[in-house]
């Protein structure tokens, strides 16, 4: 049930796809801070526990036996390229989430191989993010984040982590890999927000 | 943490829900205090937000988060909505919404910027333009728990037109110090010149480190990296400082 508001609406142009400073790329650049991890899938699992440390676990057969979304989304990386229209499938983080017990308002996410991003917790609610397994009808090839990565398309590339193994809920902000290095916190595309100060 | 407003279930606290607009009237020129009736409205700490969409007939909608203003107090939720030039949401708000009129919100947000009853420390609350809002939900929720913790509250605006609660903050409230300081346009007489949040100001109107208080610092973004550097400076423990910035947009 939604309450439509009389006499308000949309005020931004709706035909500019492109955030300040991006430019459109048709095929689909590569950025890791490092070696592409080899992940078994018999021993992956994703993971969410909260501030006092108690701990939601899924297993690749368990994720997969979840039900999926096929978001259609637009990319928007840090280092200025931007591609619409990717399609992906996953499984909402609300879904994940729904019984998570919290007051936390931030989330650190972890990967296979340490990497790490921050981002509130907010932006992973709402239909706003998903574990990725698939893109463009195919399995998720290792050097895009495979086998599974985060998906927040609107934030920068970097916050939708590759080969995503876990969630930590705080209740304080912890800066993560990138962030500790200078870009920005949180990394609004339309914000221009790419490092800190911006 | 005690509360049960804090702790619930995520999918029960950030569910939508529709509320309706009971009472309005106006703070400043550009701030107004909207006053909702929110059903099953699950409690809320002084310092917590709230988010508020708006749906257009075409189904675009628009989403921003505001601070509570209000204290708890049965199913009733205020916001104070600052006016954001070329804003999206806040013109709306502001202009166009008549009580009687619904929209959607969901919350309280927040486990971190907030003060509870149970706590008893010194509290410096520092305030820059509208991120009093959260600052005020503190105050009223102090007063209405019937707490004797000591606060004192460092107000800094721009100008005097621009002081939001000016006639309730004027009251006296037994245990709470405000100051204000004004940025651009000072009182005719004020003791100190119109400028930018000092040292000398904490110094003088806060809490000296060794009280080891409690500080809660709300604002835009530059006020508060700029408020929090002078007060770890003065010594103050950086764990004990709690922000909240106001992003550059908003609307």
């Amino acid at each position: 049930m939604t309450v439509i508001s009389r006499g308000f609406h949309r005020r931004r142009p709706v035909d500019e796809k492109l955030p300040p400073g991006q430019y459109e790329t048709r095929d689909f650049p590569v950025l890791s801070a490092g070696p592409t991890p080899r992940i078994d899938l018999d021993t992956w699992s994703f993971d969410i526990s909260n501030e006092s440390g108690a701990k939601r676990s899924w297993s690749w057969a368990q994720m997969m036996a979840l039900p999926y979304e096929t978001p259609v989304v637009d990319l928007h990386c840090v280092t200025k390229w931007s591609k619409f229209g990717t399609r992906w499938q996953g499984v909402s983080l609300d879904v994940l989430l729904a019984d998570v017990e919290t007051s936390a308002d931030y989330a650190l996410v972890h990967s296979y191989g340490g990497y790490t991003t921050n981002l509130p917790l907010d932006d992973l609610l709402d239909g706003k993010a998903w574990i990725a397994y698939r893109y463009d009808g195919e399995d998720l090839p290792p050097q895009h984040g495979g086998p599974a990565r985060l998906l927040v398309p609107h934030l920068y590339l970097w916050k939708s982590a590759k080969w995503v193994h876990g969630i930590e809920l705080k209740l304080q902000d912890e800066p993560g890999f990138w962030e500790t290095a200078g870009y920005n916190n949180y990394g609004d595309p339309w914000r221009e927000q790419r490092y800190w100060g911006d | 943490m005690a509360g049960t407003a804090l702790l619930g279930r995520l999918s029960e606290r950030l569910r939508w829900r529709a509320c309706t607009l009971v009472e309005e009237r106006n703070e400043t020129s550009s701030a107004r205090t909207l006053v909702f009736d929110v059903p099953d409205w699950p409690g809320h700490f002084g310092g917590q937000h709230v988010d508020v969409r708006l749906t257009a007939e075409d189904g675009y909608s628009a989403q921003r988060s505001y601070s509570i203003a209000s204290a708890e107090a049965g199913g009733r939720l205020e916001l104070t909505v600052q006016r954001v030039a070329e804003g999206e949401v806040s013109p709306y708000l502001i202009d166009q919404l008549a009580v009687g009129d619904q929209i959607e919100l969901r919350g309280p947000v927040g486990g971190w910027f907030v003060w509870q009853p149970e706590q008893t420390e010194p509290v410096l609350l520092v305030a820059g333009g509208s991120g009093l809002v959260p600052l005020m939900a503190m105050i009223r929720a102090r007063r209405a728990a019937g707490s004797r913790a000591p606060f004192r509250l460092i107000y800094s605006v721009r100008s005097p037109g621009d002081r939001i609660y000016l006639a309730e903050l004027r009251r006296l409230d037994p245990g709470l110090d405000t100051t204000f300081l004004y940025t651009r346009e000072a009182p005719d007489g004020w003791p100190r010149p119109a400028g930018r949040l000092d040292a000398e100001d904490l110094a003088r109107a806060g809490w000296p480190p060794d009280f080891e208080p409690t500080v809660y610092v709300c604002g835009p973004t530059g006020f508060v990296e700029h408020a929090a550097d002078l007060l770890v400076d003065l010594g103050h423990d950086a764990e004990r400082i709690r922000t909240e910035r106001f992003g550059p947009s908003g609307g």
